[in-house]
């Protein structure tokens, strides 16, 4: 993982007294709220329905055990002993008082994190694949890239007062495991004809009240262009993207106003004249930032060690478990495991205090101290020995993040929605729970197979609706929650926008839906590997909607 | 609306004037974009600075043949959050290799100093008289950027890159 060197630290404790700065003179009364919710949103802060909100940046998802620890310790002392995992592979705080904030980010500054550019109108978090350097089908690891652009868009001069905010995402397998198509701005690692490796550039996408998919603009760029010409689509978007209607600010909505290759053209217009200049990278460079880049020292180890086997056979609870929540590791004898941040009845994504400081020691011990946050909300510790799986399991087991129900019915995405959330329209905590208790039954998850539920409590779509294979989407009528169902969505290299089934149905009926749903889904396939997206994809959502309307 | 130069508080020697009113001779002038576009020729070969406040939602590059006669352009905040006058202040300074005084106008606060000063702007019309004497101390707020911008400082790639070569000596000659 990225190790930060003596600039990255000075920026982020220099970043820590202008907040405090900002925050005293807030306190005083010297700023207005109006003045300050700018200042407070580029440091994560958010006013929320009950309190403070602290979103704490996870650039590209990568984590210490030392900066997990940390995070346990901000739950501990600064909130109720818990955090929430989010879909931009960030952590949010929702009970944190304004006065204590600045203390909050001296503690994480201390161990080279901070909010900076998790809200406003900047380039956010940039998000990768939280398999990243360790995914057997990767070309190279996205990281490096991601953290070069991440540094370079920080505290930017010219972009830090953008129409809206600009998600850019980083991925580098054949399976997209980053829903590139979902950002504002994506890039994929990739050969060209003659072999060499760049970048397709795909631009426009956003999930949200007009949602769309990103459209490729270039595709290959070469690495040593990748700043330029970021810096250029970014220049064209703060220029010309909508500023008179915050829900037509995208850049989504201005690529589509221009058509993708007007604004293509606009954009290499403006690279040609930079693109030689200062923000042209050399191999030096380059090698600057991967030599901050640490990485663990693998033994050399077998695939399948006769331990591992054994346990398998031993322990059926493993065995779920292995089958499950375990992936292949691109070094023999080691694997990626996924810690499902879903239990039956939680919250998605939530984990206490306890459990980050037990996950942070296991990582320790069993993955070279590192941790991956996905945009799934679930953790991975991505070095695990192949020996060491089944130790591994009993003690993830028990502090309850080893529900063996990894891309199964129940691993739910959600945003906080009306429990929290002042956008929010009608709660999604509350419906992801009754959806994994109706779903208990790890046998016929297993059955149903590979099926995403993504909800959210209003149009912003921070649960990415759209694209889930079930997509719930919370809206009110006249005072009540009322929420939409879509199918088909997915968020991959295939990526789709889900099709409304029909009518929205009131909350105390969508638990039946989404069982309506999947009864359907077991009579219309027609064998039972075929996935419930790709039943979904033959059929329509006609017998679907037919199912699901005719006893309501 | 205090102005503020080299990080003083300093009087303002320009006169903005209307697009309807005479333009006074030998006294530094800033002029609408309109009223300058209109009338640049007569206005360029008038004894005196010339300014012309341009607005945010205009190309810059229409500024482009006239740049060597402006001895000022105003780029305008109409709010704090509306930031198109730093793309048009690098396009400016690195692009066109505008000279002159670039003021800032408008909503400019505090915390927008240094990456006024970092997009090329020097000359400040601070809105809150708080603010403009804190000028010196904001700007000096960051000691390390990661990116290059219109002020010409080594952004934190590039002096790690410098480091490296002092501690590693290339192997060439």
């Amino acid at each position: 993982m990225y190790v930060y060197d003596a600039f990255d630290r000075t920026l982020v404790t220099e970043r820590v007294a202008e907040f405090r700065d900002q925050v005293g003179r807030r306190l005083s009364g010297e700023l207005t709220e109006d003045e300050f919710k700018p200042l407070r949103l580029m440091n994560g802060v958010y006013l929320q329905l009950h309190a403070y909100m602290l979103r704490t940046a996870i650039p590209y998802g990568t984590l210490s055990s030392e900066q997990l620890r940390m995070l346990a310790h901000i739950a501990r002392k600064y909130d109720r002993g818990y955090g929430h995992f989010t879909t931009r592979q960030n952590i949010q705080y929702h009970w944190i008082k304004l006065a204590e904030l600045p203390d909050a980010m001296a503690d994480l500054a201390s161990v080279g994190m901070h909010g900076m550019q998790t809200s406003g109108n900047v380039v956010r978090n940039i998000t990768t694949d939280q398999w990243a350097g360790v995914a057997p089908d990767e070309i190279e690891d996205p990281r490096l890239w991601a953290e070069l652009i991440r540094q370079h868009v920080t505290l930017h001069p010219e972009f830090s007062f953008m129409p809206r905010k600009f998600k850019i995402a980083v991925g580098s397998s054949s399976h997209d495991r980053a829903a590139l198509r979902t950002h504002d701005l994506a890039l994929r690692l990739h050969r060209d004809g003659s072999g060499e490796l760049g970048f397709e550039v795909m631009v426009g996408g956003g999930l949200g009240r007009t949602p769309f998919l990103a459209q490729t603009i270039k595709p290959f760029l070469a690495k040593r262009d990748v700043l330029s010409y970021v810096e250029a689509i970014l220049r064209t978007y703060n220029q010309f993207g909508r500023r008179d209607n915050i829900y037509k600010a995208r850049i989504k909505i201005l690529v589509h106003e221009l058509g993708p290759e007007a604004f293509a053209k606009e954009v290499d217009a403006e690279w040609q004249s930079i693109k030689d200049g200062a923000l042209a990278l050399d191999a030096a460079a380059i090698g600057e930032i991967a030599a901050r880049f640490h990485y663990p020292a693998y033994q050399r180890l077998d695939d399948n060690p006769p331990e591992l086997a054994a346990a398998r056979r031993a322990d059926r609870g493993f065995e779920a478990w292995m089958s499950n929540s375990v992936a292949n590791h691109k070094v023999a004898g080691y694997a990626i495991v996924t810690l499902s941040l879903k239990p039956e009845g939680g919250t998605p994504g939530d984990a206490t205090a306890v459990q980050m400081d037990a996950i942070a020691d296991l990582a320790d011990r069993y993955s070279f101290g590192e941790i991956r946050v996905g945009h799934e909300q679930n953790l991975t510790l991505p070095h695990v020995a192949q020996r060491d799986l089944s130790a591994l399991w009993r003690e993830l087991d028990a502090i309850g993040v080893a529900t063996p129900n990894v891309n199964f019915i129940s691993d739910i995405i959600s945003c906080p929605g009306l429990d929290y959330c002042s956008l929010a329209n009608a709660r999604s905590i509350p419906i992801a729970q009754e959806i994994t208790r109706r779903f208990r039954n790890l046998d016929l998850q297993r059955d149903l197979g590979r099926l995403h539920v993504n909800i959210s409590g209003c149009i912003n779509a921070c649960g990415h609706h759209h694209v889930g294979h079930i997509g719930i989407l919370g809206v009110e009528k006249n005072g009540e929650e009322f929420y939409q169902i879509t199918l088909g969505g997915k968020a991959d290299e295939n990526a789709t926008l889900g099709t409304l089934i029909g009518p929205a149905v009131p909350y105390a009926q969508v638990a039946d839906v989404v069982e309506d749903i999947a009864a359907a889904y077991l009579e219309l396939r027609t064998r039972p590997d075929e996935l419930f997206i790709d039943t979904v994809k033959r059929t329509g959502v006609e017998p679907f909607r037919e199912r699901v309307y005719a006893a309501r | 609306m205090p102005l503020v130069e080299n990080a003083k508080i300093v009087e303002d020697r320009y006169v903005r004037v209307d697009d309807d009113a005479p333009i006074p001779e030998r006294v530094p002038v800033i002029v609408s974009a309109k009223r300058f576009l209109a009338e640049a020729d007569a206005l360029i070969r008038r004894d005196g600075s010339l300014g012309v406040a341009w607005p945010n939602d205009r190309r810059v590059a229409e500024l482009q043949p006239w740049l060597g006669h402006l001895a000022l352009v105003a780029l305008n905040f109409p709010k704090f959050r509306d930031g198109r006058a730093y793309s048009q202040a690098r396009l400016l300074r690195e692009q066109y290799g505008f000279g002159g005084t670039l003021r800032a106008t408008g909503d400019v606060l505090r915390d927008q100093f240094s990456f006024l000063v970092r997009a090329g702007f020097d000359s400040f019309d601070v809105k809150k008289p708080a603010d403009a004497r804190a000028f010196a101390q904001s700007v000096e707020r960051y000691s390390v950027f990661y990116q290059p911008g219109a002020d010409g400082r080594a952004p934190a790639l590039q002096r790690r890159v410098q480091k490296s070569r002092a501690v590693k000596p290339g192997k060439a000659v």
